[in-house]
């Protein structure tokens, strides 16, 4: 009986701290991070990199629940970075606002937003934002249904369109650039939240055309081809190319992309300051090697001031605006 | 003469109609054949791809290093550690309750409207989409219990997934046992608990665990509930070690840790544009069928040497 009940003893002392010491977080110094998949390959790459330069002393993780589910997890105080391939929206802001958490912005590097279509279509030399709204607003859904409908000198083929999904951070951008709403955008596209279904959608259509970040572009350019955007009737048509997006001249998809950083006073840890030091520091290197297009060095060192002077805020007042130089975006946050 | 005739006019019939029936079976012999070659075949074909596509990776390395930028670099150490570790906590939790819970249902409850109503719904609950086990474990272990984004929540979401199978499995080995065991039991003076110890337990032991190893390949594979609670994509450590040099020589720090699996990793590899990381995912998909398949082999390994050895 005896060693019967010093066994049971044992089984709930066990059961006991199996549920008691999980609560009871070891002072590990952790930079938590999450967001953006298309932001993941630089911070990825900035994370291995700072592990190794740090020796395991300060350890980092980074999730991909998507420029809005990282933004979820950061208003309650959750991560210490979000990733974002877009600004924070008035929602978040005001998530964030009510959780009483202080944040400031960063950018760190660019994409092109590429439009692609199949390289046997030889009728599109370039295309007009005009066109591309034509396209893609919601009015499009159900009646524009061949290329001639766009402009009456492409042959009468189906268009067949292909974009990432709703939840996406570069939907967003996309329809505030083309169709001048976030959001906005006729529904009946093939849409996928893997860029690599799209690429593969383009590349199998004479007849279909498709829009996501350089990168995917860029490892396929055997199948696909890209869009030179006009942005304007009578400019230039642009190629998106890393030159085009540094010297501002591929407009108007060309975004920044961003972290955000908690800087609440109490959470704001001084490893988390390591971090965006050494993640602002080599930045531009890593950027270009994951191919990403990183920001000319002046912009990089208005970043770094602005990093410097520790300004919580965001330059864009919670909507998406096309076209900001990034100087302009750091000096309007006071 | 004629009644000789009639006979024989009958035997053709007869022999007609075996002729027929005999021609039913083989017909759906092929069709019995040709929808089981469908999948394996299929399967087949999907492992021989990525055992091409993914071969250059199937190095010690590989299963050494950590993530990284580098494709050729990049391996899946934390993730198959993560994959253990959630596993660990699966089968513990996950076990013990099924195995009582089936135990309970077939030996002990009365039968009744009451527990036919908990069968209907534990039937029910193996067919609920793994994400919506994502959703309940986000509120109910992530935020009312708070135990954070780590490997005890993943194990424990796991493990209620694994719950239903394993019930089930419980309940028809035990009932497999014949009725005179038990009562051959109960009439040398044993108690029900003695019964289901000595006898029920023992002798079903084979049958749930198939059950069991069956439901943890299920568990290996899951992304979905694992991205719900909030599993990590990039992660350069290891968590805690479960044993220590110092006593108790047991630490249960490791199931605070955050982590990632194998499915999260080789979903982050394919959803990359550059396709040297293809490659990456390839492989770990390979290593995925491998252990799952090896796991079901297990199960059928031990199933039929836990049968040979009962004697009734």
């Amino acid at each position: 009986m005896q060693s019967k009940f010093v066994q049971s003893m044992g089984l709930a002392a066990v059961v006991a701290s199996l549920f008691a010491i999980p609560t009871a977080h070891a002072a590990e110094k952790i930079v938590k991070i999450d967001g953006s998949s298309t932001v993941y390959p630089i911070t990825e790459a900035v994370a291995e990199e700072f592990q190794k330069a740090k020796k395991g002393a300060i350890k980092v993780t980074v999730g991909i629940s998507g420029t809005g589910g990282g933004f979820k997890k950061f208003c309650r105080g959750e991560t210490d970075i979000s990733e974002a391939s877009r600004p924070i929206l008035k929602k978040e802001m005001d998530a964030c606002k009510e959780a009483g958490i202080q944040y400031i912005e960063l950018p760190v590097a660019y994409d092109a937003l590429t439009v692609v279509v199949n390289p046997k279509n030889d009728w599109i030399k370039s295309m007009t934002v005009e066109e591309l709204n034509k396209m893609w607003a919601p009015a499009a859904q159900g009646s524009i249904k061949t290329w001639k409908q766009v402009n009456a000198t492409w042959p009468d083929k189906p268009l067949k369109l292909f974009g990432p999904g709703a939840d996406s951070g570069t939907f967003d951008y996309f329809t505030e650039a083309v169709v001048g709403k976030a959001k906005s955008s006729r529904g009946d596209f093939t849409a996928s939240e893997d860029d690599n279904v799209l690429v593969q959608g383009v590349a199998s259509d004479i007849g279909g055309l498709g829009y996501f970040g350089f990168a995917y572009y860029d490892e396929n350019r055997e199948k696909l081809r890209a869009v030179p955007i006009v942005a304007k009737t009578g400019a230039p048509a642009v190629s998106p190319s890393a030159e085009t997006v540094m010297n501002g001249t591929y407009q108007p998809l060309s975004r920044p992309l961003f972290i955000y950083v908690n800087a609440t006073a109490g959470a704001f840890k001084p490893e988390v300051k390591e971090f965006i030091n050494f993640y602002l520091a080599n930045a531009a290197a890593l950027t270009k090697e994951v191919k990403y297009v990183p920001l000319p060095s002046s912009e990089y060192a208005a970043v770094v001031e602005h990093w410097k002077s520790l300004k919580p805020g965001t330059g864009f007042g919670g909507v998406p605006e096309v076209g900001v130089k990034i100087p302009e975006l750091l000096s309007r946050i006071k | 003469m004629s009644n000789q005739a009639s006979v024989l006019d009958n035997l053709e019939e007869v022999r007609a109609m075996i002729r027929r029936h005999k021609f039913n079976d083989y017909v759906f012999s092929i069709i019995g054949l040709i929808a089981l070659m469908i999948g394996l075949l299929t399967l087949l074909t999907l492992f021989v791809d990525l055992v091409m596509d993914g071969y250059p990776r199937f190095t010690f390395e590989f299963l050494s290093e950590y993530p990284s930028r580098r494709a050729a670099h990049a391996g899946l150490l934390s993730a198959w550690i993560g994959s253990l570790l959630v596993m660990v906590v699966t089968f513990l939790s996950a076990v013990p309750m099924g195995v009582a819970a089936g135990l309970y249902l077939e030996e002990y409850a009365p039968k009744n409207w009451f527990s036919d109503l908990i069968e209907i719904n534990v039937t029910n609950l193996a067919g609920v989409p793994s994400i919506v086990y994502g959703l309940l474990a986000l509120g109910l272990f992530v935020y009312i219990l708070d135990l954070g984004q780590s490997i005890l929540t993943a194990g424990l979401t796991l493990g209620l997934l694994i719950l239903p199978v394993v019930i089930v499995a419980t309940r028809e080995a035990v009932r497999g046992i014949p009725v005179a065991i038990r009562e051959a039991a109960y009439a040398v003076g044993a108690t029900k608990w003695q019964v289901v110890l000595h006898h029920v337990l023992h002798y079903s032991f084979g049958g749930i665990l198939t059950g069991v190893i069956i439901g943890m390949a299920r568990a290996l594979g899951e992304t979905a509930p694992l991205i719900t609670i909030g599993a990590l994509t990039f992660i350069a450590f290891l968590p805690p070690s479960p044993i220590t040099d110092t006593p108790p020589f047991l630490n249960f720090e490791w199931l605070s840790s955050g982590f990632t699996v194998m499915p999260i990793q080789m979903f982050n590899w394919l959803s990359r544009p550059d396709h040297a990381f293809h490659m990456n995912a390839a492989a770990t998909g390979a290593l995925i069928i491998v252990v799952t398949l090896l796991m079901n082999g297990t199960a059928i390994w031990l199933r039929y040497r836990i049968r040979k050895n009962i004697k009734w």
